[in-house]
């Protein structure tokens, strides 16, 4: 309508929130999946239940979808949101207290029964007693918009007509930040082919709700937000569970190793498994293990055998895992362990992120059993994080604990995708019949690293196993000595994964005295942190870990450089105590335990009372 | 020590070409020095094994030997064959990965009644279940030894050990019958000392397309010593049932005894004289029912015990096929695949 004005926004917070049955996830993917096509900046965080279909109009059951984009670059799914899209009282009540102060709520009017009202716990409607005076709300009857939309289609009941609409609430806020539809019509035609009647409801619910907005005197302004300057490039959406089974298959590809994956179903991790599985064109091989443990000795088997050897799995897993892991560390053979970590202790909140396992990766198996430790910084990063954790697995022989959580594997970003060609070399170098006659399992190279001799080579028939092995020979030797120096021995292998990993390199452009450290998912929160303050004038550095161990060379005297470290963790201050163990550093920290990532808006406040 | 020479294939691929390989005992024996207790029998096991290897025509770098813990876990140190000593009950899991991964080895797996039946129970069954193919040697003594002598899995109810000094009051498992429930596809059961039967059972297992599984009756003489007389004593011939698929069940010195059916329809034992022959059950390894009720028909080997192949039947192996597409399917990959994978789905160019 020409009546209608357009804004421009630089960044917008969007939370589509709803029951754990409409489809909120699924509206919030195809909304990024048209921003990202805009060419804004975005990054998404999905927060579910771990209920599947929790009882419709609960608390529990509501679900919730947080999009963040932007006209510049950024690098969280933003702390507090813009706009708050609510299906029904439950995902008004859990969701309207992080609102920002008069910001947008588009209710979907049909939800707000006397029942669904009572499952929220509201003695009356929050549309009615003025609770909501201080934001703008649009009350919108979806439902009924939504069937009447789809009259007329064949074979769709008014109870199945209702169920399209999230596509019409997408199709409104599509229309209100001004978003190309056609990915979206695209997504539903396709994904709907077979099912005329479901696509024509999609669709028809799609295009009601964006007409809505279009026509109706409801809303007078619709928003844009333009493209993000970025660096040339081909871009992609992204999240870290894809890119991480992207990393796997790169690895795979570029060492000529088959991809071999075993794996427990277990949330977040299983989605790797989803995503191998449909890779057989990559001659990617996954088993669907009995239990935790059995995937990991399917990995190291497949290992053994001189496959890629993968297991990916949750924290609950990494404990069962713990024992393979470290005859793994005896057999020295390549292994991915992937902990796509998740907030514990036990069942925890399976749905919820946090990245508490760092300790129980460095250190959580008896014995002296050290492993490098690799972890993911961004949904992008996964894919360069399994790939450099497959390259040391192989070049050092070792197992290796690949980090992510829930937060990484969930959210997407845009990813500029990488020339292939300059992508590490992984080479197997496995080793030869040449050797027959003189072979000896554990011999070492320059890096520590033994033969890998995979059956089927003549005269290299050997037995390896957990017991202490006699150094070069791998006899099974229980000599006192023999055994102090096989612990320096792998220790030292481990430890000298350092010379090649690099040093620390921060980001300091003014020379700042406090250095932000940071490992894993918190990089958008501490970079996006750091900007803001340097935005008002502060000086703040900040650096990143993606090797945990061994950390890299210069770690200490870094830190050592600053007057005031700061460590934020999403754990009790995990590296924060390696950290200061091994380097006498007294850092101070910032730790937060909700099930929640770090925001850049809440590390803003922190650092800044620390300047 | 035989000497022998074959060049027909067995069923498995690791015969590969079917070329003529010539190989002896000694070629399966590692220079290790074998450390069980002197009259373990686990020595008989061994050298049967040893012994039996050459046959297959397979050389020693096609085969691979994964072991649990436990004593039967030394095993793999005694072969000169590719070898895997794992951990606590999760050698069949290990195997699994190995035998996925790689089809054209010959993957045996070692284990013992508290290796398998109790930690690695679940690793077993599902081995089983999903049909891969691997051997699985259950060397079952019915008593831990490694650890010094507490009851297992298999020990009878009441059995006095250190764990146990008024009495177990665990009911044991019969091995049988526990792979027969996890569906294997073949079961069979030998005696330790008996080189000629186990070998012919190893034979058909080794043939076998998927898993095999054979419980080996292993008396620990130190910690449970006579645990299988009844059935593996010099004179109690007579208790083993030997089993022949297609040939009517019978046993005794002079095979005086012999299966039937009881009114109930259960097996039971009988004097041949007394029912005649033609009463007699005829063995079928394909008859799943047949299966259960001879592993029935001896829960404890303490009388009439049937030896040999109890069920052999012919099903799909683990994602059988599966391996050789993916093999095909890697031929030829390179940077330009990993390229039009990261580009599959929506991208956007920014110049």
């Amino acid at each position: 309508m020409e009546s209608k004005t357009v804004e421009e926004k630089e960044r917008v917070v969007i939370r589509f929130a709803g029951d754990s049955g409409d489809g909120i996830q699924l509206s919030g993917n195809l909304f990024a999946a048209e921003t990202a096509l805009i060419g804004n900046d975005l990054v998404t965080l999905p927060d579910f239940p771990a209920e599947i279909r929790a009882p419709a109009g609960t608390l529990a059951g509501v679900s919730a979808f947080q999009i963040h984009f932007a006209s510049r670059e950024i690098l969280t799914p933003g702390g507090r949101p813009n706009v708050l899209v609510a299906m029904n009282p439950a995902a008004l009540k859990a969701n309207i207290a992080e609102l920002e102060p008069g910001g947008i709520v588009i209710a979907n009017e049909d939800g707000f029964t006397k029942g669904n009202l009572g499952k929220a716990h509201y003695d009356e409607s929050p549309l009615e007693d003025g609770s909501l005076d201080s934001y703008q709300l649009f009350r919108v009857p979806m439902t009924s918009m939504t069937v009447r939309a789809t009259e007329g289609i064949d074979e769709i009941s008014s109870r199945d007509a209702a169920r399209s609409k999230n596509f019409f609430a997408l199709g409104l806020v599509s229309w209100m930040y001004s978003r190309p539809t056609d990915s979206t019509i695209t997504w539903i035609e396709k994904k709907f082919e077979s099912k005329p009647p479901i696509r024509d409801a999609n669709l028809a619910a799609f295009r009601a709700g964006f007409n809505f907005g279009e026509t109706a005197e409801l809303l007078q302004v619709s928003y844009s937000v333009k493209a993000a300057p970025a660096e040339p490039g081909t871009y992609r959406a992204v999240n870290g569970t894809t890119a991480t089974a992207f990393g796997l298959i790169a690895a795979s590809v570029r060492s000529g190793l088959p991809l071999f994956l075993a794996s427990y179903p277990i949330t977040p991790a299983s989605e790797i498994l989803h995503e191998l599985s449909r890779q057989r064109r990559f001659g990617v091989r996954t088993v669907q293990a009995e239990d935790e443990i059995a995937a990991v000795n399917m990995a190291l088997g497949a290992a053994f055998g001189g496959h890629l050897g993968i297991t990916a799995t949750s924290g609950p897993g990494m404990d069962l895992k713990a024992e393979t892991i470290g005859l793994a560390v005896a057999l020295e053979l390549p292994m991915l362990v992937i902990d796509v970590q998740r907030a514990g202790p036990s069942t925890g909140m399976p749905t919820k992120t946090e990245a508490a396992d760092l300790l129980s990766a460095i250190y959580g198996r008896h014995g002296e059993s050290p492993l490098p430790v690799v972890a993911a910084s961004t949904p992008a990063d996964c894919f360069e994080s399994a790939l450099e954790a497959a390259r040391i697995a192989v070049a050092y022989r070792t197992p290796v604990i690949l980090l992510s959580d829930t937060f990484l594997a969930n959210s997407s970003e845009p990813w500029r995708l990488p020339d292939v060609s300059e992508l590490p070399e992984i080479d197997p170098a496995f080793a030869t019949d040449a050797d027959a006659g003189k072979f000896q399992p554990y011999a070492r190279d320059d890096r520590g690293a033994r033969p890998w001799a995979v059956p089927g080579t003549p005269g290299l028939a050997h037995v390896i196993g957990g017991l202490e092995k006699e150094d070069v020979t791998g006899q099974i030797s229980y000599e006192p000595e023999n055994h102090a120096r096989m612990t320096e021995l792998r220790a030292a292998k481990v430890a000298g994964i350092a010379d090649e990993i690099g040093d620390l390199v921060p980001d300091d452009p003014d020379g700042a005295d406090m250095l932000v450290l940071g490992w894993g998912s918190s990089y958008g929160a501490i970079t996006g942190a750091a900007r803001r303050i340097r935005r008002r004038g502060g000086k703040v550095a900040c650096a990143h870990m993606r090797h945990l161990n061994p950390l890299p060379p210069n770690t200490g005297e870094l830190l050592r450089s600053y007057e005031k470290v700061l460590i934020p963790e999403t754990n009790s201050g995990q590296l924060w105590r390696i950290i200061r163990a091994e380097f006498l550093v007294d850092a101070l920290r910032y730790n937060k335990v909700e099930g929640l990532p770090i925001f850049a808006e809440e590390l803003d406040e922190v650092i800044s009372a620390h300047l | 020590m035989s000497e022998t020479s074959i060049s027909k294939g067995n069923g498995h691929p690791a015969n590969g070409d079917g070329a003529t390989v010539t190989l002896t005992k000694k070629d399966f024996a590692s220079e290790a020095e074998t450390r069980w207790c002197p009259g373990c029998g686990d020595y008989a096991i061994l050298a049967t094994v040893q012994q039996f290897l050459p046959e297959m025509g397979i050389p020693p770098e096609k085969i691979v030997f994964v072991a649990g813990i436990g004593c039967s876990g030394r095993f793999a140190y005694y072969m000169s064959t590719y070898g895997v000593h794992g951990i606590h009950g999760r050698a069949p899991a290990l195997a699994t990965g190995l035998a996925v991964a790689r089809p054209d080895l010959s993957v045996w797996v070692v284990t013992g009644d508290g290796d398998s039946l109790s930690i690695g129970g679940n690793h077993l069954i599902h081995a089983l279940r999903r049909n891969v193919p691997i051997n699985i040697l259950l060397f079952n003594n019915q008593i831990y030894g490694l650890t010094k002598g507490q009851y297992s899995p298999t020990s009878e109810e009441g059995k006095v050990t250190k764990s146990t000094p008024f009495g177990s009051q665990d009911h044991p498992f019969n091995p049988v019958a526990l792979s027969l429930g996890a569906d294997a596809s073949f079961v069979a059961r030998t005696v330790d000392t008996d080189r000629d039967h186990e070998s012919e059972v190893l034979r058909a297992a080794a043939a076998h397309r998927g898993s095999s599984f054979v419980e080996i009756y292993q008396n620990c003489n130190v910690f449970n010593d006579g645990a299988f007389d009844a059935v593996r004593a010099k004179g109690k011939e007579a208790n083993q049932i030997r089993l022949v698929d297609g040939e009517p069940i019978r046993f005794g010195v002079e095979g005086e005894r012999g299966v039937v059916r009881g009114a109930n329809g259960r097996l039971e034992l009988a004097d041949v004289a007394e029912v005649g022959e033609d009463a007699l059950v005829v063995h079928d390894a394909d008859d799943p029912t047949l299966a259960y009720a001879l592993a029935r028909l001896a829960d404890r080997p303490t009388g009439p015990t049937p030896l040999g192949v109890i069920r052999a039947s012919d099903r799909p192996t683990y994602a059988e096929g599966v391996g050789e597409e993916l093999a095909t399917a890697r031929e030829g990959l390179g940077d330009d695949d990993i390229a039009s994978l990261l580009r599959s789905g929506d991208t956007w160019t920014i110049d």
